[in-house]
């Protein structure tokens, strides 16, 4: 990680500690929907950015994770927070299952395929699928989550749940980048035939990617429902995936900071222009065009590794 | 066995519709590659479109009734081609050479922007074509009483289809087209021009998917801004389950899942109507992933 990546990374922390503190609670609010875009696109961002696989059915995984908990919430009585590990497990596994027999697809007919998955899953959540997801009306009376004897329910309250487990993600998905995980995904993004010929699993290490972006999600899931204490289909529809999408390709698919920014962009920034909501959608749009015209890597993209002369000498002068 | 029968030329008439959208998908899916998000939007553009010059021009009153309607779908059909070589000359040409993800990303774009501007044009709220324009009349079919309507869509998209089909199959301009799909460097090297022929594409697959816009007008009444993206699906689901590129292709594909479609709701589950597309797409993917009629899909990795 760069110096200026991390000094970064230090104002942001700093700025957004202090943000509950002079902002109202409308404006925590908007930031704790940041948070939670921003927990999303960087799980999508796993198996889009670094695998790049065409996944256009995210807000399944979401679904999954967030009607976990509120199932084993409202039904067993889990704790909220207890639930957490849980729904990232379910959705996990739920991701393993569905995607095991289209990961070998080709780029936009997996787009199309994961579309499809997360309409089936929204479509099973109307239909009140087993009798445990409350048809078109959701589930109702999650509990707030306790931490440490404290009951969080105000939104600055969430805001510290949110952002820390933001700031836990951020830390963790850098490491991942570096790990040999990380760049097994890389690789086969640039070229799965040559990854394959050097001996990466493919098919193991993108389903993999899978199950870790959708345990992400799912994990977001679960704070979605502690905060909204109600959750229903319509907050998992195929246009929150095609959100999460673009939060990831307009800042810089694969690249951290990028999806951050993504997320603050198009989240955060449309919270600014509320008086022209209607025609929010329609500059959205445009937005995405000229962007792509005129900078296809996103805003902040993802920086090749280079090495250093240092590196160089020491790898000339061995023997 | 009567609700069968009905049934089932339901389905003909919706797989009909679909099918003139999916062969906007696939033609230009065989051309460029790129998946055309905007596609749908553009259908439902020719519904609106349709209802704005039936209720302005009131042509079928002047012309009769068909003249009057073959005018119109000339009208919206040209129209709609026009926005969709806009949107190639803005959207997409200056994307052609750059990565996939970059058209795909710029074709939701496309999408997202027809759709809203359509709404803050229209209004968010369901409207309803005029009624009382066809004679609700039943036409006797072999013993079976099928409204009259349900066979103008059926016999205007299969006109349509065998039109499209006997041009790109016959003519020296579709034999080109042929050409640019299978190999678009060749192509240029045998003279042909393909940035017309891209153009042309996008001029045709807009035309019949507002044509399928019109007609859906016409046969359900009323049209919502955010119709397209539903149908689009569908209709990309048909493409592909016939094998995507291929002309005769869409139009099998699309015909049968509109009868798949319509036998599921009527006899497993309405509820699940929608799903059921989805779940014939992933089938379809999963067990042959060339459709029935088209190219490799999958790497072998």
């Amino acid at each position: 990680m760069s110096r200026g990546l991390l000094v970064s990374y230090a104002v942001l922390t700093l700025v957004l500690f202090g943000a509950p503190l002079v902002l109202d609670a409308y404006w925590v609010d908007v930031l704790n929907s940041v948070g939670l875009y921003a927990l999303l696109a960087l799980s999508l961002n796993i198996i889009l950015g670094d695998a790049g696989l065409f996944n256009m059915g995210h807000a399944a995984f979401y679904a999954v994770g967030a009607y976990t908990t509120a199932i084993l919430n409202t039904r067993l009585g889990l704790p909220t927070l207890w639930a957490l590990p849980v729904s990232g497990l379910v959705a996990a596994l739920f991701a393993a299952l569905v995607a095991r027999p289209v990961i070998h697809l080709r780029g936009d007919y997996l787009l199309i395929v994961t579309i499809g998955l997360g309409e089936i899953v929204r479509i099973a959540l109307v239909n009140d699928v087993f009798g445990l997801t409350g048809g078109s009306n959701g589930l109702f009376g999650i509990a707030r989550p306790t931490l440490f004897g404290l009951k969080i329910r105000r939104p600055h309250e969430f805001f510290y749940l949110i952002w820390a487990f933001v700031a836990l993600t951020v830390f963790l998905f850098h490491r991942l980048e570096q790990s040999r995980f990380g760049r097994a995904l890389n690789y086969l993004r640039e070229d799965p035939v040559a990854a394959e010929g050097s001996g990466v699993n493919t098919g193991r290490y993108r389903l993999l990617a899978f199950a870790l972006g959708a345990a992400w999600a799912g994990m977001t899931g679960n704070l979605y429902a502690a905060k909204m204490t109600i959750i229903s289909p319509e907050s998992f529809s195929f246009w929150e995936s095609v959100l999460l999408f673009l939060i990831v390709i307009l800042g810089g698919s694969g690249s951290i900071p990028g999806v951050l920014l993504g997320a603050f962009l198009v989240v955060g920034l449309p919270e600014l222009f509320r008086g022209f909501a209607s025609a929010r959608m329609l500059v959205f749009g445009l937005v995405m065009m000229v962007l792509m015209v005129f900078r296809t890597q996103g805003l902040l993209p993802l920086r090749t590794v280079r090495f250093k002369k240092s590196d160089l000498q020491r790898a000339k002068a061995a023997p | 066995m009567e609700h069968f029968f009905q049934q089932l030329t339901n389905g003909l008439a919706v797989g009909g519709i679909y099918a003139l959208i999916a062969l906007g998908y696939t033609m230009v899916y065989g051309v460029m590659k790129l998946i055309n998000f905007a596609h749908g939007d553009l259908f439902t553009y020719g519904a609106y479109l349709g209802m704005t010059l039936l209720t302005s021009f009131f042509l079928q009153d002047r012309l009769g009734l068909v003249a009057g309607l073959v005018l119109l779908a000339v009208m919206v059909m040209g129209l709609v081609a026009l926005i969709g070589a806009v949107l190639e000359r803005a959207v997409y040409r200056p994307l052609r050479d750059s990565p996939r993800l970059s058209a795909v990303v710029s074709a939701l774009g496309a999408s997202i922007f027809l759709q809203n501007a359509l709404m803050l044009l229209y209004g968010a709220r369901v409207h309803v074509y005029p009624e009382d324009l066809l004679p609700q009349a039943t036409v006797n079919v072999l013993g079976l009483e099928v409204p009259l309507m349900r066979i103008v869509v059926v016999l205007a998209s299969v006109v349509m289809m065998a039109v499209l089909y006997l041009f790109v199959q016959k003519t020296k301009i579709g034999t080109a087209i042929r050409a640019a799909a299978i190999d678009q460097g060749a192509a240029r090297l045998m003279g042909i021009d393909v940035n017309r022929v891209i153009l042309l594409v996008f001029l045709i697959g807009p035309a019949l998917g507002g044509a399928a816009g019109l007609l859906v007008g016409l046969y359900y009444g009323q049209v919502s801004f955010t119709m397209g993206w539903l149908y689009g699906m569908k209709a990309f689901t048909a493409a592909i389950l016939g094998g995507i590129g291929n002309i005769p292709g869409a139009m099998v594909g699309g015909l049968l899942l509109g009868v798949i479609e319509a036998l599921g709701a009527a006899y497993l589950s309405l509820a699940w109507k929608d799903a059921l597309s989805f779940l014939v797409l992933i089938f379809i993917l999963i067990v042959r992933p060339t459709g029935l009629l088209g190219e490799r899909v999958a790497d072998k990795v």
